[in-house]
Formats: structure tokens, sequence, C-alpha cells
């Protein structure tokens, strides 16, 4: 449905998007993650026709975004990053008006009321825009790119400004729109993506570092053992303990304590359960265990740890380059 | 083009701009229409449609200041631009509106000519010349300010900056009159002058040349008006 080839974007020497490439089948929903500029929005304005790319092609349903932009717009449903309304029309007027902009054929009155119950706006219809709060300002953001019934739904980070109830709320229309539209949206929250994508896209630097299932991801970049513990007893001692259980390789105190517990780190070789040994030597010495917990199998961390290695990546290849010059 | 034109037209009366432009441009109106013909005992149709004309400089680009500056500091351009309408359409939905309130405006205030005619002798063919050409200018001003609108975020710096550029325009023909002796500069000068254009019009000549010229620079502004739209989805 969406094909994104090679897309580069440059400002001058900068690249905001670098080789970018994905593709996105009809009806799925996907994330696009990142750090702050990182290119999550520049790839949106691609998509969308607001920027044109410095190379590369956008393709639309296999319509070019460059070649044949009024056709291809027709299918896309944009909720930019600030939602673009008019303070000085109520939210009818504005709806209709976005109706008569996008040349929208079915029965007005009904699509539009539909769409303002979705995004719960029927009861501040009549309401200036701005008079209402962030909240709803966004959410008639969503309720503008719905117009139309589009294909495609692009959003760009749809949840910022609303409160947790909000949240949940736009997660689970945008869930609803996956059955029909195909639908992208962009964030910095991974918990967002985990609770609504079937599929990430990491984007870091203009590059992308990743384009996985969201189960896949989280599976494919577990590494090895790694636990927090806390235990009681002195920590020298405890430290020097465990680094002699083998196959840890890292026993790293966190500097969390209370009365006389210590918490570590403790980072093992892969494939190697260190949980039976710890507590062995643990009861032996008499250190009371007080709490173990795995760590850095969540999504944050494993978005952390993968732009770590990307940037990681580009700065090796920078000092290699170095070194050959 | 034609949601846009709508959408324009009711944001002058949503707003304040719509009124303070009527109100600006037809008692301004009024008070020269007394000035040229019922103070000075005159039928003469001309005066009334050169002040008029300078006034315009100051008084249209309250209606195209907010045009396209507005919608980038809000943030709306990108619905407009990611919407299924071409920068063509978005350009001329725009200027048909602010074309709209002026041409309104204006015709509204030549009616008073009719209740003249009851009292004096009007040239009502002179008057239709003075008409169109005002018309005519009124395109090229219109388009002089959208063509600012869209190169700032700030409604002031659009306003002031048409206001500018028209005066240059208007004012040009007089700086002619200062060079007597090189007559291919001031050929020229003439030749770009709205005013000394206008002059021929109010006359009663019929100047096809003239008509051209108000209409090319009118087409000059909103193609650059485009490109700049065209241009900025490459930056």
């Amino acid at each position: 449905m969406i094909k994104a080839e090679n897309l580069v974007k440059r400002y001058g020497t900068n690249y905001a998007l670098n080789d970018v490439s994905f593709t996105i089948e009809e009806g799925e929903i996907v994330g696009l993650l990142g750090p702050n500029g990182a290119g999550k929005s520049t790839a949106m304005n691609i998509l969308t026709g607001y920027l044109s790319c410095t190379s590369g092609k956008a393709t639309i349903d296999g319509i070019d975004m460059l070649e044949n932009p009024l056709e291809a717009k027709k299918l896309i449903g944009f909720l930019p990053e600030q939602p673009p309304v008019y303070p000085d029309m109520t939210v009818i007027e504005y709806m209709n008006f976005i109706y008569e902009l996008k040349g929208c054929t079915l029965e007005r009155e009904r699509h539009i009321d539909e769409i303002l119950a979705s995004v719960k706006l029927l009861d501040v219809k009549n309401r200036l825009i701005k008079n209402l709060s962030k909240g709803y300002k966004q959410r008639v953001g969503i309720a503008q790119a719905l117009v139309g019934d589009p294909k495609v739904v692009i959003f760009d980070e749809p949840t910022v400004g609303l409160d947790p109830k909000q949240i949940l709320e736009v997660r689970n229309l945008i869930r609803s729109l996956g059955k029909k539209h195909t639908v992208i949206l962009s964030t910095h929250i991974l918990a967002e993506v985990q609770a609504v994508c079937e599929r990430i896209i990491i984007i870091n630097k203009g590059r992308i570092i990743a384009n996985e299932k969201t189960e896949d991801l989280t599976k494919t970049i577990e590494e090895g053992f790694r636990y927090k513990v806390k235990i009681s007893g002195p920590q020298a001692e405890v430290t020097d303990g465990l680094k002699s259980i083998r196959g840890v390789k890292t026993v790293t105190p966190t500097g969390e304590r209370d009365a006389d517990s210590y918490a570590y780190v403790i980072e093992a070789d892969r494939g190697i359960d260190a949980r039976k040994p710890i507590f062995s030597l643990c009861s032996s010495k008499n250190w009371p265990i007080l709490g173990m917990n795995p760590v850095g199998t969540d999504l944050e961390s494993i978005f952390i740890r993968l732009v770590d290695r990307a940037n990681g990546e580009t700065v090796t290849k920078d000092s290699k380059r170095r070194k050959a010059h | 083009m034609f949601a846009l034109y709508k959408k324009e037209m009711r944001s002058y009366f949503t707003g304040t701009i719509g009124y303070v432009f009527l109100v600006l441009y037809l008692a301004l109106g009024g008070a020269v229409f007394c000035y040229t013909t019922l103070y000075s005992m005159s039928s003469d149709v001309t005066p009334f449609y050169t002040y008029m004309l300078i006034a315009s400089g100051v008084i249209l680009p309250l209606l195209t200041m907010k045009s396209f500056s507005e919608e980038r500091k809000i943030k709306t351009e990108q619905l407009l631009m990611t919407a299924p309408i071409s920068i063509k359409g978005m350009v001329f939905g725009k200027f048909l509106a602010a074309y709209t309130m002026f041409a309104g405006a204006m015709i509204f205030n030549s009616l008073y000519f009719i209740v003249l005619n009851y009292y004096a002798v009007v040239k009502f063919w002179i008057l239709f010349g003075n008409l169109i050409s005002i018309l005519l200018v009124g395109m090229a001003f219109i388009s002089i300010g959208l063509f600012v609108s869209s190169l700032t975020e700030n409604q002031l710096a659009a306003a002031v900056g048409t206001i500018a550029i028209i005066f240059f325009f208007l004012m040009i023909g007089l700086l002619s009159s200062l060079l007597p002796s090189n007559y291919f500069l001031r050929y020229i000068l003439n030749f770009i002058s709205i005013f000394t254009r206008f002059q021929g019009f109010v006359n009663g000549s019929f100047d096809i040349a003239s008509i051209v010229y108000y209409l090319s620079v009118s087409g000059v502004f909103l193609y650059l008006t485009i490109r700049v739209y065209d241009r900025r989805r490459y930056e």
C-alpha cells in the first residue's frame, strides 16, 4: 500500500533522511519510532507530499507522490505534528470546510457525525476551536484526517498533549482504524507502539535501524542474562562472591541501598541462567536475597540499546575512515 | 479551490479584517466622493478614482496580509499542502476571495455617481474607463500582497512590505519627471509606473497596452507566489 524507496532528504550537508526504504501492506498498523530529530516527521511529510525528497520515490497504492500528487493525496489522511486547525472556526464549520477541501462525496452530515462521534467531539461541535483544550484540538486534528474515509491514515505523534484517559481512547481508536485503513503513526513513546502497532520501524539519525514485527523485535534483541538483584550483606564481599559464579560477566552495584541491603545488576553470558547459583551462594553465606528482576527486556531498553548500537557503528565507521586517511 | 474561496470569504467576516476593510474603504470612498464632486462643484469622475487608487495602495494590503502568513503561522499550511488541491488552486482561491472584497467595495463606491447623475451630467464612458482601470490595478495590488504574504509569517511585515512595493510602482512615474534629459530611462520608468498608465485611462482612452501591463504584473506575482510554495517543498 505504501512504498518508500531509497528516500533521501538533504538539507545542505545534513541528511534528515538517508536512504530509507520500507513497504507497508494494506491494513497494517505501523509505528515509526525514533528519538527527537531522527527524521520521523520528515519521512511522514514526504509520504504525504508536503515535502519532496532529494532523491528516491514514495508511492501510495502504486501512485507516485511526485508524479501524480493530487491522486495520491486523495488516498491519505494526515495529522501533522501540530493539529492544523483554524482557531476562528467552530468544530462543525471546520469539518465542513475539510469535507469540501477534500472534495468528499460521502453523505455529508452522516459522515461528519460519524467521525465526530468516533473521536468523541459531538458535544463540542458548535464551539470555537480556539476555546477548546489542547486534547480536544488534537482530536479535531484526528477527525480532520478521517474525512473522506482515506485508505491510508498517517498520524504524527497523535497522543501528544492528551491526558492518560484520552491517550487510551486514541489508542483504541487507532486500533479500530487498523481494521479498515492502513495506519502509520510516529511517536517517541515506546509503550504506545507496543500497545498499538503490529510492526515497528525504528529510525535514528535518518536511517532505519530496525524494521520488525513488534513481538519479534522484543525476542531478537534479548541478549543473555541480565538481572537486578537486591541482596542484604556487605557490598564488597557480595560483589566478589557474585563475580566468582561461573558465567557471570559483570556485577555492577547500582548504588541503591536501604539499611544493609544493596542492589546489583548482574550480567552473564548468553545461554546461562545464573539464578540458581546466585541463590545457592547467597544462602550458604547467609545473605538474604530481597529481590530479583530481569532488566532490559522491555522495549525502552531495547530501543536505547539499538540506538546506542547504531550510534556506535557510525562512530567506529568514522574512526576507521579517519585512520584510512 | 472553491472550498478555499468560501473559507477565505467567511474568515473575512468572522474575523475583524473584512469589516475593517469595508468600513475604511467605504468611508474613505464617501469622503473622497464628497470632496471631489460636491465640494468642488464638479461632476468629473477622474479625481475620485485617482484618490481611490492611492488609498487602495494602503488599504488593500489589509486584505492580503493574512492570506498566507497566517496559514504558515498556525501551521494550517500543512493541511492545504497535503489536501488534494493544487498549489495553483490554493493561490487562486485566495486571490479570488480578496478580489471579491475589493471589487465589491469599489463597485459600491461607484454607485454614488448614479445619484450624482440626477443633479449633473456624469460622463459614464469615462467612469467605466476609470472603473475598469482601477479594478485591473486592484488585481495587480492583490497579487503583490499575496506574494509578500507568502514570504513571511508576520502579518505586519507582509502589510508593510506590500505597501512598499505598491508605492514603488505608483511613485516611480514621479521619479521620471526628475530626469528630463535622459529620455530612454524616463521612458522605462513611465512604462513601469502604474500611476502614469492610470492617467491614460482617466482621460477615457482605452489603452490595450495598459490592460496587458496590469494583467501581466498580476500574473507575474501570482506565478511567483506559486513558485514560493513549489520551492518550499524542496527546502
